[in-house]
């Protein structure tokens, strides 16, 4: 008779959900980064037949809750023919929704661009698509990779959501784990520290990714860098409000 | 293809049943709310007030509930807190979840709204000689406040559309309320369309409520 599994003979099969999550939480960031630059140039542009229906896609992914947008692709979408695969499933709908909030980070970012650029490539007869691939966005995209690297944290945090669609994430296994050993405390406080050493992980390697693009991008960033989360702002706060008996 | 068509008499059918679950969705948020707008103005004095140990303990507990799902912190909760002895509903726990983790947030809405203030607020408070409790309750934290509400606004319309989560809880709400219903009928097109209908109208018009406010708050200003 074999001894009862615990906890330990599961962590292997757990881990194993660790490249499942980092998987999707990339995928779901390539379809998120250009979503939410079509959207951002969507709203932006000068034709109402262009705005308003990026404006239309940002509130309605943004409006209602990402797990019932997960749950109407899963089991309404098949009934009108489209059948999914559970992962493309997920990764579109975290990518199309992470995507529309993200619109707002890259519509800073092309909006940080001074206007004398977008005037300057008018006055040299450069073609739109031209002005915008190499001269806009060039310029625009190392400002919002600070930003992006907040949002793939939150991606992160945004994946566990495909387990109730049958994915084999952390979460999913965790779950599996937890119901298999009728006991589920420990393997979810151990899924919460996993995902925090996740997130670290991922924080640090954009914090290396930041620092890349601001030497390739040079000095435009070094000025931005000044008002970048790197650089703490002394608190305002006077020493004599913070003292015993406040 | 599967013969899809939309049923309006079973969609109409299904709206009070459906309602039950928005007054559960309500009740969380309100409560959650309340939980993260009280705990997450804790965490911002604990970080002002610098103690040794303690800030740095909690600090690092609030970043960490920021940095990790909410669905996981949701099920932890929901198995660990009967082992502590602590049994209550799966709606308590969301609410405790939602609040938790929402907290986390709040925290630094309070933080910026209390930096943001200018420097003659606390000059002012100096020279008139008031005690230190009755600036901050007094002259800061109703400045401070007022300041950041709109941003705790929309704490409160991320948490509404959160609480779909709590359906995997056995909380009865709205999603829960839809799911159930196209389980027994096997009928999930009118059920899941109409959820998240209700989320995004009621997200939606909130928002929409809140921005203008905000522009009517400015001009006022």
């Amino acid at each position: 008779m074999q001894p009862p599994k615990t906890l330990l003979d599961f962590i292997p099969f757990f881990l194993g959900g660790i490249p499942v999550t980092l998987e999707i939480t990339f995928v779901a960031m390539a379809v998120a980064i250009p979503v939410a630059v079509v959207l951002a140039l969507g709203r932006m542009s000068r034709h109402a037949v262009l705005r308003w229906p990026a404006g239309f896609v940002i509130e309605f992914f943004r409006g209602s809750s990402a797990l019932v947008q997960l749950f109407w692709a899963f089991y309404v979408l098949p009934l009108f023919g489209i059948t999914l695969p559970p992962l493309l499933c997920g990764v579109l709908v975290l990518g199309l929704n992470e995507g529309s909030y993200m619109s707002e980070v890259v519509r800073a970012g092309l909006e940080a661009v001074p206007k004398g650029q977008r005037e300057a490539g008018v006055a040299l007869g450069l073609p739109a698509r031209y002005r915008l691939f190499r001269i806009i966005l060039p310029q625009a995209l190392p400002l919002m990779v600070p930003p992006f690297g907040n949002e793939l944290i939150t991606m992160l945090k945004f994946t566990a959501l495909v387990s109730l669609v049958t994915i084999q994430d952390l979460s999913f296994r965790a779950s599996l784990i937890g119901s298999t050993l009728g006991e589920s405390g420990p393997i979810f406080g151990l899924t919460i520290v996993v995902y925090f050493v996740l997130a670290l992980i991922l924080g640090g390697g954009m914090r290396l990714l930041e620092r890349w693009v601001a030497r390739r991008a040079g000095r435009q960033l070094a000025q931005a860098a000044g008002a970048g989360p790197l650089a703490r702002a002394p608190s305002s706060i006077p020493a004599w409000a913070v003292g015993a008996g406040g | 293809m599967s013969g899809f068509h939309w049923d309006w008499g079973f969609a109409w059918s299904i709206v009070p049943e459906l309602l039950e679950g928005v007054v559960v969705t309500v009740i969380a948020t309100v409560l959650g709310s309340l939980l993260a707008f009280a705990l997450g103005l804790v965490w911002t004095f604990v970080r002002i007030a610098q103690l040794r140990v303690i800030t740095p303990a909690v600090w690092f507990l609030v970043q960490f509930i920021r940095g990790t799902p909410l669905l996981i912190q949701l099920y932890f909760l929901f198995y660990v807190l009967p082992t502590w002895g602590i049994t209550v509903s799966g709606l308590a726990t969301g609410i405790i979840a939602l609040g938790l983790f929402f907290s986390a947030y709040t925290a630094e809405i309070y933080r910026a709204g209390i930096e943001d203030l200018p420097a003659g607020q606390w000059e002012a408070a100096l020279t008139l000689g008031l005690p230190v409790h009755r600036v901050w309750l007094g002259i800061i934290l109703p400045q401070a406040i007022r300041a950041v509400l709109p941003v705790l606004g929309n704490v409160v319309i991320s948490m509404f559309k959160q609480t779909a989560l709590l359906s995997t809880i056995t909380v009865l709400e709205l999603l829960a309320h839809g799911m159930s219903i196209g389980q027994m009928t096997y009928r999930f097109v009118e059920p899941l369309t109409l959820v998240g209908a209700i989320y995004f109208a009621v997200s939606y018009l909130s928002a929409r409520a809140i921005r203008s406010l905000e522009t009517k708050d400015e001009i006022r200003a």
